[in-house]
């Protein structure tokens, strides 16, 4: 059982690393950015683990700001998919415009709240 | 939005099909005002296209000035008191908002922001800028600094009895547009009018009533209409206006609980019923976190916005969503079998992991006492708890369950076109009509709890009925209009306005024209859509689309037609009626009639300014709390305690020096440096609700603290 499951593991990271392969490489660009933006979510979550939570609202702007931009760039990634029928006709100039405008106004509130 | 003649036959069906993948705009399915002249003669498509670009100008052109009356129809109404006594600001909560307002007009908003008032709550004085929902008294000032700018002088005290009846026009707008992305602008229209109308809203937002409500309802269904655009339009533009909105939600009432309540509730029940679709990521993950930001952004959120089990929810959906979010993808990138492996690995290994931290998670929750609410929160969701606990909420007599009667007079004709409104919405069901659904059931569940919160129960109602009503009378006028003699009555009748029930049996409507269609649905109020629309119907028109309407006997929906008429008639009637009499009083003034005609009892205000002229500025003055605030407002002397009931202690040492005699009252009131005493007495006229009336909650307020006021004593057959 265990050697079974431990087979399919492998398996299925194989099939799962062949079908991440086959992504465009714009898309491959925005999860690499997701991946930092959590990234730096988590180093700051230790850190504030490691030194206490003494300015609250630093530790909450720089996590949620984040949290924030991965958001947003996911939302980006989904609406520049080719394979998304449902944004089809959605040009993906006026999604990263839509971003940029989302992210604005996320770190003009983040820099407000930052103290 | 004329329901033009061809475009409803081939326009796809709305999503009752699960899943569906068309980016399509709500706004472009027609299902709106039926046009008497409808019958599109196929002569030549040019004509026709012009006829269509007519009779769409013309819709819209009606359409907007049907909204400037409504908009003038919802500020008038509310200007009874204004007539019937004066320009005046009513109740008891609008003073404390006006004094603020004053302040902030004349010092700024840096001073408003760092204001320490030390004017009420004697000894401890109270921090404005953290504990206020400073929504309201900003847009008013906004007003004011605006107009006065423009060299338009109105006071401050015009600018804000005006807000109310300015901000229930924008509201029964902002109606419209959340009902048009559920169900098309005739549905829109009625329920604007509507809401312009019902009298539990005009009860809370007449001219002179300047509470956080006059705002927050606009506010509320403006929020609602963006994340329902959003949902329907997957643009992240709309996601950020509505994270904004929701800002100003949350910086003008404290219901804004409702809403980061509700569309995770929203979100749940689609990802359940297998509606997951990427727009649903888009509308709701940025929401939640710019909405975290900018709700602690506001002092008196602050770090509640993320520590406070009422925002938890909105949390626990975000990572739920996540989570379905990366399943979907999985499984789109895999092949079938790779994902029963990948499902079964994860199922086993995941569950332990997801097992621990929900163990911590209600660990955490559990250790608190309240576990994490706070207490107007929990008297909404146990009805019985703030009775038990917390008597000073339970006191307040807009805290208390309605009546059944209470519906009917609130909501009048509304109450039993819902359940109609609610039929109609499931059919077809869409992401917008269930959550319209899932507002009216949560609010009519909260209106129970507590008589102030009909006040959210009535857009819903009114957006409901509108939809009941629009339903209605679209099948009834063509029902009408479809045995109207000399009129062709055959399978051309696809021409017509298409009922949304009959537009699903047509799902095997020809492909060719769906694929064709979701290409030309950005631009879809242009009418060149339309006339390229007029071109292809001849070659679609090869198969006969037997379309099955529903159409009632010609008698039969001429009567229902007068019925409906005239019941939209009593209800504008009652509604008339509800703000002329029951809602107008400005409550500082009393009017009473007797034998000799009509008396005016001007009582508070004279006391105010008896006050205000006889006594040294440093005096202070204790009353209960009901009259901290014009206390403040009026006479500009400082009070012990106000309507903020903050203090609960504080309260209850007024309340106990109230119910003590004189020597041990004397003591108490010169402990806190008081110099005048304010009491309330309607003997003289029998008015209701003086401080008589008032009494046993002083001492009960009182003797949940100090233990020696017990209330049978003061009880004349205490032993029953």
């Amino acid at each position: 059982m265990a050697r079974s499951s431990g087979k399919d593991a492998q398996a299925l990271f194989q099939s799962l690393c062949t079908a991440y392969a086959a992504t465009p490489t714009n898309l491959k660009i925005i999860d690499l950015y997701v991946g930092f933006a959590v990234l730096t979510a988590l180093i700051q979550v230790v850190y504030m683990a490691l030194v206490g939570s003494f300015p609250f609202n630093s530790f909450l702007s720089g996590v949620l700001s984040c949290v924030g931009t991965a958001v947003l760039a996911v939302c980006l990634r989904i609406q520049v998919n080719k394979e998304n029928k449902e944004f089809k006709d959605l040009a993906p100039e006026r999604a990263f415009a839509d971003f940029v405008l989302c992210n604005l106004v996320l770190h003009l509130v983040i820099m407000n709240f930052l103290g | 939005m004329t329901s033009t003649a061809s475009s409803n036959s081939k326009l796809p069906p709305k999503t009752s099909v699960p899943q569906s993948t068309q980016y399509h705009r709500l706004h472009s399915l027609n299902w709106t005002i039926n046009w008497p002249s409808m019958a599109a003669p196929e002569s030549s498509t040019a004509t026709t296209a012009v006829n269509n670009t007519l009779r769409h100008a013309f819709g819209n052109v009606l359409s907007f000035f049907i909204l400037l009356l409504i908009g003038v129809l919802a500020f008038s109404i509310r200007l009874f008191s204004v007539i019937k006594y004066e320009s005046v600001i009513h109740e008891f909560d609008p003073y404390f908002n006006y004094r603020v307002t004053q302040f902030l007009s004349k010092n700024g908003i840096y001073e408003f922001w760092n204001w320490f008032d030390d004017r009420t709550w004697y000894p401890l004085g109270r921090v404005i800028g953290g504990t206020v929902y400073p929504g309201l008294t900003l847009t008013a000032g906004t007003i004011w600094w605006f107009l006065n700018s423009l060299n338009i002088p109105l006071s401050v005290e015009t600018v804000c009895v005006f807000t109310a009846p300015i901000f229930s026009a924008f509201a029964s707008w902002a109606t419209y547009l959340l009902t048009k992305e559920v169900k098309g602008s005739g549905a829109g229209l009625t329920a604007a009018a509507l809401l312009a109308m019902v009298p539990s809203y005009i009860s809370r937002s007449v001219a002179g009533s300047y509470d956080n409500e006059a705002v927050a309802i606009f506010a509320l269904i403006f929020t609602f209409y963006l994340y329902i655009k959003t949902l329907n339009m997957g643009s992240l533009f709309y996601a950020t206006l509505n994270a904004l909105s929701y800002f100003y939600m949350v910086c003008s009432w404290g219901g804004y609980t409702f809403i980061i309540n509700l569309i995770p509730m929203h979100v749940l029940l689609c990802i359940v019923t297998g509606r997951y679709c990427p727009r649903l990521y888009i509308a709701y993950a940025p929401l939640v976190v710019l909405g975290t930001v900018l709700a602690a952004l506001v002092p008196i959120v602050g770090f509640n916005a993320v520590m406070t089990s009422e925002h938890f929810a909105s949390f626990l959906v975000f990572i739920v969503i996540h989570v379905v979010a990366l399943v979907y993808y999985i499984k789109g990138i895999l092949s079938p079998k790779m994902f029963k492996v990948a499902v079964t690995l994860v199922v086993s290994a995941g569950l332990a992991v997801c097992c621990a931290m929900m163990a911590v998670l209600i660990a955490l929750v559990a250790s608190s006492p309240t576990k994490g609410w706070s207490g107007r929160s929990l008297s909404l969701l146990d009805p019985t708890y703030a009775s038990k606990y917390i008597p000073i909420i339970a006191s307040v007599s807009e805290h208390q369950p309605p009546t059944w009667p209470s519906y009917f007079m609130d909501i009048n004709v509304l109450a039993f076109l819902v359940p109609a409104g609610i039929i109609a919405c499931f059919s077809p069901l869409s992401d917008a009509s269930s959550f319209v659904v899932l507002y009216i059931v949560t609010s009519v569940y909260f209106s129970g709890v507590m008589v102030r919160l009909m006040l959210v129960l009535a857009p819903a109602a009114c957006i409901l009925s509108g939809i009941a009503l629009s339903q209605a009378f679209d099948v009834l006028a063509r029902s009408i209009k479809f045995q109207l003699p000399g009129f062709p009555t055959n399978s051309e009748v696809d021409a017509g306005d298409s009922n949304p029930i009959t537009v699903e049996a047509k799902n095997n409507a020809p492909k060719t024209d769906k694929t064709g269609e979701p290409s030309k649905d950005r631009p879809s109020r242009k009418n060149k859509k339309k006339g390229k629309e007029q071109a292809e119907r001849p070659s679609v028109k090869g198969k006969p689309e037997k379309k099955r309407l529903l159409v009632l006997p010609m008698g039969a929906s001429i009567l229902a037609l007068l019925l409906l008429v005239l019941l939209s008639a009593f209800y504008v009637v009652h509604s008339v009626w509800a703000a002329a009499e029951a809602y107008s009083a400005p409550s500082i003034v009393l009017t009473s009639y007797s034998h000799d005609g009509l008396h005016v009892f001007d009582d508070f205000r004279e006391a105010y300014a008896w006050l205000s002229h006889n006594t040294d500025v440093d005096h202070k003055v204790a009353s209960w709390w009901d009259y901290g605030y014009q206390t403040t407002a009026m006479a500009n002397r400082t009070v012990i305690v106000d309507n903020n009931t903050w203090n609960n202690t504080h309260i209850a040492t007024v309340g106990t020096a109230m119910s003590s005699p004189e020597k041990a009252a004397w003591e108490i009131f010169n402990s806190l440096d008081v110099k005048y005493v304010l009491v309330v007495f309607g003997g003289l006229v029998g008015y209701p609700s003086d401080d008589i009336n008032k009494f046993l909650w002083m001492v009960r307020i009182g003797g949940g603290v100090f233990p020696h006021i017990k209330e049978p004593d003061y009880l004349v057959n205490s032993f029953l």
